[in-house]
C-alpha cells in the first residue's frame, strides 16, 4: 500500500492563503542597500575557492539550525532549512547555502536586514550526494554548518 | 466543505506502507508549496482564451457533465461520449473541443501535445493540471453504465497483462504485487483498489525531476517507452482503454491531483 | 495574467512568516533539449522581501535554486492587512514581482 503522503495531491482551495496581487508596473527591484553580488563565489568551481569568495574559512556553530533531508527524493529540488538562534549567535547579517559537489558549489547568499528573523527555507538542486553547507557571517566572522544528503536515481530510468 | 472532508477520511483510511517512508522527511520539509499552482491559473487561462480559427474558447466544451461544466468533471473520465461515439479520455475530448468548437487542425494539435525536455509547459499539460484541479476532492467515478465503457474496461484489464515487447513487459510486471518498488521508487499496486486511488488521484502531477506538469496519457506514454514497448498514441484505445482499466480500480477514491511527484 | 509570485504571509506571537513560490525556469546553462541544442542559462539572480517599504531581506541566487523556487523567510513585527512584496530579477533582465497582505 502506498503511503499517501508519497502520492499526496496539492489541494489549491484547502490552501489557505495564497493570494498574489500584482502590481500594475512590475518595476526593476531597487537595490536597497550597498552590497554587490560576490561574483567569485558563484563562479567558483571547488567549495574551498566558493568559500573564500565569502571572505575566508568559517568555523562550526552550534546555533546554526541547518535541516536537510538525509536523503532526498530527487537532485532537482533538494528543500533546506536555516535559522539561527539570535540569543546564541547575535547579529547575523548574512546567510549562505552551498552545495559541495555542484559545479559551482555557491547556490545562493542571503543578506538579512535588522529585526529580521535568521530563517531562510528555500530548494535547491543537488547534483549528488555530499555536504550542503549554511554558512552565516556575523560580526565580520563566518560560521558554518554541514550536513550530508543523500541523492538518489529513482524509477526505471533510461 | 464536504467534499474537503471526503479527502481528509480517504487519507486517513489508507494504511501506511509498512517500511516505507524513506522520503517522508524529504516530503515533510518540502510541504504544501506545489509550483503546479502556477499552472493551474496557466489552464484556466488557457480555457477562457479564443483560439483556432473560429475565435472561441473552450468555454462550451463539454466534459460529460454538461457544456462547460468543468467542476467534478474530471473525476467522471474516460466516459462514453455521444457526439463522438466513442469513449474518450480528458485529453482526447479535450482535443475534441478544440477541433469542434474552436475549429483547430488535430494533426497540428498532436504533434507535440507534451512537453519535451527543456520546455515550460504545454496548452495540453496546464488544461488538464486546471481540470484536474476543478475535480480535486471529487470522488473518482469514471461512467461504466454504456457497454463502451464497459468494454474499455475489460480491454484495459486484458492489456495490463499482456507481456509483450523485447523485455516481454506487461503492466503487470511492476504493478500487480505490493510492496515492490524499482531502485528507491514505490511502485502502486494498480490491481489494488488503494494504490490505484492513490495514483489515479495524484495525477496530473508536478515532476519535481522535469519541473513540469505532466499528465496520465504522458505518464502511461512513458511507461510504453521504458517497457520497450511500441510509441503509445495519445487518445489511442490502448491508451484510453488503460485508463479506464486504471480508473475504475481507483472508483471510490478521491481525486488529489495536481500531485507532486519524483 | 496570471502572477509570476505566489506569496502567503501569516503572523503569530510577534513573527511574520512569508512563503512565496515563484515561476521560473531556473535554467542553468548546462542542459541540452531534446534536439541536442543547448539551452541557455535562465534564472533569477537577485531577490528582495519587503515589509510594507521596509527591505528585510535580499538574495543573490545562482543557477542552482531548484526550478520555480520557493522562499520562505520571517521578520519581527507585521500586522494583520500589511503588505509583504516580493520581487526578482534574472540574468536575462526579466523582472517579477508579487504581493500580499499579512493575515
Amino acid at each position: 500500500m502506498i503511503k499517501q503522503t508519497q502520492l499526496a495531491g496539492f489541494s489549491r482551495r484547502r490552501f489557505l492563503g495564497w493570494t498574489a496581487l500584482v502590481s500594475a508596473a512590475v518595476a526593476v527591484p531597487a537595490r536597497v542597500w550597498a552590497w554587490a553580488r560576490p561574483e567569485a563565489a558563484f563562479v567558483a568551481t571547488g567549495i574551498d575557492e566558493a568559500l573564500a569568495g565569502l571572505g575566508g574559512t568559517p568555523t562550526v556553530h552550534e546555533a546554526i539550525q541547518f535541516t536537510t533531508p538525509d536523503i532526498a527524493e530527487n537532485g532537482a529540488v533538494v528543500p533546506i532549512r536555516i535559522e539561527v538562534d539570535s540569543a546564541a549567535l547575535p547579529n547575523v547579517s548574512k546567510v549562505s547555502v552551498l552545495v559541495e559537489m555542484n559545479p559551482n558549489p555557491m547556490a545562493a547568499v542571503f543578506d538579512i536586514a535588522p529585526d529580521t528573523e535568521v530563517y531562510i527555507e528555500t530548494r535547491v538542486k543537488v547534483a549528488q550526494t555530499c555536504n550542503l553547507y549554511a554558512v552565516v557571517e556575523a560580526d565580520g566572522q563566518l560560521y558554518m554548518q554541514s550536513r550530508e544528503t543523500k541523492v538518489t536515481l529513482g524509477g526505471c530510468g533510461g | 466543505m464536504t467534499r474537503t472532508w471526503v479527502w481528509i477520511v480517504a487519507v486517513l483510511a489508507m494504511p501506511a506502507l509498512s517500511g516505507d517512508g524513506i522520503f517522508d522527511e524529504y516530503r515533510d520539509l518540502m510541504g504544501d508549496d506545489n509550483p503546479a499552482i502556477f499552472v493551474i491559473d496557466e489552464g484556466e487561462a488557457l480555457w477562457f482564451e479564443p483560439q483556432g480559427p473560429l475565435a472561441v474558447s473552450l468555454e462550451d466544451c463539454d466534459l460529460g457533465l454538461g457544456a462547460g461544466v468543468t467542476e467534478g468533471a474530471y473525476a467522471r473520465f474516460p466516459r462514453y461520449f455521444e457526439d463522438a461515439k466513442t469513449v474518450m479520455d480528458v485529453e482526447s475530448r479535450l482535443l475534441h473541443c478544440m477541433e469542434t468548437l474552436q475549429g483547430r487542425d488535430r494533426n497540428a494539435l498532436l504533434i507535440k501535445p507534451y512537453s519535451l525536455r527543456g520546455d515550460l509547459g504545454t496548452e495540453l499539460e496546464a488544461l488538464v493540471t486546471w481540470l484536474a484541479a476543478e475535480s480535486e476532492g471529487a470522488v473518482i467515478a469514471p461512467e461504466q453504465t454504456h457497454a463502451s465503457e464497459r468494454a474499455m474496461y475489460a480491454l484495459g484489464e486484458e492489456i495490463f497483462f499482456y507481456r509483450a515487447g523485447p523485455h516481454d513487459f506487461s503492466c503487470a510486471t511492476c504493478h500487480e504485487q505490493s510492496n515492490m518498488r524499482i531502485r528507491l521508487q514505490a511502485l502502486p499496486n494498480l490491481t489494488d483498489h488503494g494504490d490505484a486511488a492513490a495514483t489515479f488521484g495524484s495525477w496530473p502531477a508536478y515532476r519535481i525531476s522535469e519541473g513540469l506538469v505532466r499528465t496520465m496519457g504522458w505518464r502511461l506514454q512513458d511507461c510504453f517507452r521504458q517497457q520497450r514497448w511500441p510509441g503509445l498514441k495519445l487518445g489511442s484505445e490502448v491508451s484510453i482503454a488503460l485508463q479506464t482499466y486504471m480508473a475504475v480500480n481507483a472508483a471510490g477514491g478521491v481525486m488529489a491531483a495536481p500531485g507532486l511527484k519524483r | 495574467m496570471s502572477s509570476r509570485i505566489k506569496i502567503r504571509a501569516q503572523h503569530a506571537d510577534g513573527i511574520t512568516e512569508v512563503k512565496a513560490l515563484m515561476r521560473h525556469p531556473m535554467e542553468t546553462g548546462m542542459r541540452k533539449d531534446q534536439a541536442g541544442e543547448s539551452i541557455p542559462a535562465h534564472f533569477i539572480t537577485e531577490v528582495a522581501v519587503f515589509h510594507g517599504e521596509r527591505p528585510v531581506m535580499q538574495g543573490y541566487w545562482g543557477a542552482a535554486v531548484s526550478a520555480n523556487p520557493f522562499l520562505g523567510v520571517r521578520f519581527k513585527g507585521g500586522e494583520a492587512g500589511d503588505i509583504v512584496k516580493v520581487t526578482w530579477l534574472d540574468n536575462q533582465g526579466g523582472t517579477g514581482e508579487g504581493e500580499t497582505a499579512i493575515r
